[in-house]
Parts: structure tokens; sequence; C-alpha cells
């Protein structure tokens, strides 16, 4: 289970202060965290400061690599973003994301195959948001068979199947948990990824919501996740469910983590 | 007469009680339009505040307004043609190139709850069909969402048809979304800025000068 450690977003308040004030301190402090607590990825998003965002994204790139040695998922809707941000970035990066939506999959194409990579493809077509499982494993289907001829290969694709909140739609838990399975057995190699927080929009005890969702997710097959590693809550849900799935041999991650002190025993 | 039995059915969602508690009103002799204002824009009210304090979640929210559609539905046979008064008209829509509409829905169903006029021209839409709806309907107040940084960009081209078309001064524009800001709004020569649903209807209401 690869993990994306999502802190460092400038949607959260604190986040944006410390990038417009070019704070390294406190970027380093919110990557180490997320790295000593298990991330594979550090996602960087700075998508709330239009006009500045390659400017932003670039630096948080350089300040994020030289405090961790892990790869970045590089979070923007912009591909000028984007292709500024892969310039300063050092290893494989996950590039997050591009869609079915033509203008954006025209203008992505040639940022994801500028160097080796791998993507996150998100299951948006062109004019409406998806709403059954269908709609997302075609959306899905369709991107794989489009990127893999573009010559990217399958085990770096990384299929979300865009989470919606259930309190709007009651539908939508079962639609990105059907979605994840059909995709997974229809491409073998290909990876899922999703956000959790989508999930419990408008609801109360969201935490709680967004870790039985992995744990749901997990069970499908989800191969990697956008999350808070430094919330011990949701690795211990992680880590627990991918254990009695069998896919933690000897249990040894469940009880190293434990033994860390990365995860809640209750 | 009391409206009591009829708010808490909107307010707690209870379709089939406040669909008979409409019509019982109906029966008593009540004016159609005073039910309407009194009785369900005025338990909608009630359910917008209690969603903009975090006391209700949004099922509860979408529960209670879809009750209140029902409730018009009944209601509107006993309006003379083109007699129901709103209290404004309110273009809305997701900016070009944009398909997010979870937020901007649910604005459309608070500002109908509070008794407005909505046209919800759904998602992608384009700068030239906001400002043609606008002259159509003489729009009070126009309100763009965006959920991408991508396309706020749109909202700014939208402002600026507006302003071609020599309209800007007929309505008041507002804007939401989760990349927005009020400062953002500020620049572009928006009229206001909404962080949620429950300030988006406080927001109008300002603008509108409606208390």
């Amino acid at each position: 289970m690869l993990i994306v450690g999502e802190n460092i977003n400038t949607s959260r308040k604190r986040i944006a202060e410390a990038v417009e004030k070019q704070n390294t301190e406190f970027i380093v402090q919110a990557a180490k965290s997320q790295a000593n607590a298990g991330a594979d990825f550090i996602d960087v998003n700075a998508g709330t400061f239009v006009d500045r965002e390659p400017e932003y994204l670039c630096w948080l790139v350089k300040t994020v690599q030289n405090a961790v040695d892990l790869p970045l998922c590089l979070d923007s809707p912009s591909p000028k973003a984007l292709s500024e941000a892969v310039k300063h970035h050092r290893g494989v990066p996950l590039i997050n994301s591009i869609s079915l939506e033509k203008d954006r999959f025209d203008a992505m194409l040639p940022v994801i195959t500028a160097q080796p990579c791998r993507v996150v493809a998100l299951c948006m077509a062109e004019t409406v948001m998806p709403v059954t499982i269908e709609d997302r494993v075609q959306t899905g289907s369709e991107l794989i068979k489009r990127l893999t001829s573009e010559g990217v290969a399958l085990e770096n694709i990384y299929v979300d199947p865009l989470v919606q909140p259930v309190s709007v739609d009651t539908r939508m838990g079962n639609a990105v948990l059907g979605a994840i399975k059909t995709i997974m057995n229809e491409f073998p190699g290909v990876n899922t990824i999703c956000g959790l927080s989508n999930i419990s929009f408008g609801l109360p005890a969201r935490r709680l919501i967004n870790r039985t969702f992995l744990s749901l997710c997990i069970l499908q097959g989800l191969s990697a996740a956008i999350l808070d590693p430094t919330d011990k809550h949701l690795m211990a849900n992680l880590l627990s469910a991918r254990m009695i799935l069998g896919k933690d041999e000897y249990c040894g991650d469940f009880i190293d983590a434990y033994q860390n002190g990365l995860i809640r025993k209750d | 007469m009391s409206y009591q039995t009829l708010l808490d059915a909107v307010i707690k969602g209870d379709f089939k009680t406040a669909k008979e508690e409409t019509l019982k009103a109906v029966d008593a002799g009540q004016n159609a339009q005073n039910i309407l204002d009194q009785g369900l824009i005025g338990a909608m009210n009630i359910v917008g505040d209690k969603f903009s304090k975090g006391a209700i979640f949004v099922p509860q929210m979408l529960r209670s307004a879809k009750t209140m559609q029902e409730c018009v539905e009944v209601l509107k046979p006993y309006f003379q043609e083109n007699a129901m008064t709103t209290k404004g008209n309110i273009v809305l829509g997701t900016v070009k190139g944009d398909l997010h509409d979870i937020g901007k829905n649910i604005v459309g169903m608070m500002l109908e709850g509070a008794g407005f006029n909505v046209i919800d021209l759904g998602v992608d839409v384009a700068p030239e069909v906001f400002v043609n709806k606008i002259e159509e309907s003489k729009a009070d107040i126009l309100g763009m969402s965006a959920l991408l940084s991508t396309t706020m960009p749109s909202m700014t081209q939208t402002i600026k048809t507006l302003m071609d078309s020599g309209q800007r001064d007929d309505v008041k524009v507002i804007i939401g979304g989760a990349p927005v800001t009020r400062k953002f709004a500020e620049d572009i020569g928006a009229d206001s800025y909404a962080p949620d649903a429950g300030a988006a209807v406080n927001e109008i209401k300002k603008l509108l000068n409606i208390t």
C-alpha cells in the first residue's frame, strides 16, 4: 500500500501562510513528520495561489526534497505549474493528475511523457461527473488505454475513481468501491488511488467515516491512498486492514508500527 | 393560524406530514403566499440557520429542502398565474471548464428554501451563457462557483463579458468554491464572496437589502 502524505496543501491555512512567507522550517517539519510516519510520497499542492502557483510549487518541491529523501506527488490541475515543478524534482514523481476532459488531457499529456513518472488518472470525463460504477470504470478504462498507448507503463498509472460525498448521494460510497474492484480485476498491474475526505463532506465524525471508508477501499484492492499519515487512528485502520486481508507477511508492518508508536492501540 | 406543525415537519424532513399540513392550511382558508412565506420559507430559514451553525448536516438540510419543494408543488394550484412572489431572481452556475456541482447545488437549494427563484445553468457554463440568461431573466444576482484553480479565470472572464454587454450595474455578482478567496473576489470586481452555502444566502440577502 503506497501512502501519499497529504498535509502540505495550501488549502490549509497554516501551510498557505508558511508558503507565502517562504517559511522553510515549517514546511520541512510538515514533510519530516509525514516521512517518519510512513509516507512513501509527499504531496505538494499550492493550488490556492492562482497566479503564483508555479513559483510556489517549485519552491515546495525544492524545500521538501532538501529535507526528506522521498519522491513527491505533484498535485495541481495546471499543466504549467506541473511542467515547471517537474524540472526541480529529483527521482520519479507522481503527477496528480490527468483526466479524460479533452483540454486537460491534451495539455497534460506532454508533461507526463516528458520524463519517467507515475500519474494519477482521474475518472472524470468530458461533460459530467461520474455517478455509477460503470461511469467510473468506463472513464478509467479509456484513460488506461490512451495512456498506455502513449507509452506510460500500466504499473505507473494510478486510477482515481473520484470520491464524492455520501451526504449528497448515498450511492457514492458503493460507486467508488465497485469501481476499485472492477478496475483492479480488469487491468492486473494497474494501481488505484484515492483521497478519503470527500466521502465524509457534510457529515459529523468525519475522521471515523474516512477511516471506515479506507478499510472498505483496501478490501476492494485499493493500492495507494492520499491521507494524513500522522493520524495514528487512520494508520491503525490501514495497517490492520492490510494485515487481516493477508497483505502483511508475519504481520510485520503492523507490529513494527505498533512498536514504533505509529498507531493507536484502541 | 399557527404553522408550528408544518414548520416542525419541514425541519424534520417529514414529507407526509408536511404535505398534509400544507393542504390543511389551504382548507382552513389560508392564503397560499402566506403559507409559503410563514410556513415553508419560515421553516427553511430555521433549517438554514441550524445548518450554518453546524447543528444539522448536509443530508438533513437536503431532506428539508426536498420536503419544501414537495409542499410548494402542493401549493402551486392555489396561486393565481404568476402570482407567487419571489425574493429575487438568481442565475447560478459552475464556470466554464469546471464540472463540479455539489457545492453549487447545495447553495441553490438553500436559496430556493429562502424564497429566491433560482435559475441553475448547471456546470461548464460559458460567460456568454451566463450573460444571456441574466438579460433574459432580469436577474438580481449572478452566483458563480469554481472548484479548480485553473477555472477561476473563467469568473474573471464572465465579469468582463458582463461589463462588455453593458449589464454589470444591473446585477450583483457573488462567487464561491474551495480555492476562491475574498481577496480574489475583490480583485476581479465581484460584489461578494461566500465561503459556504449558509454564508451565500446571508450575503445575497445583504446584497439585496433583505432582512
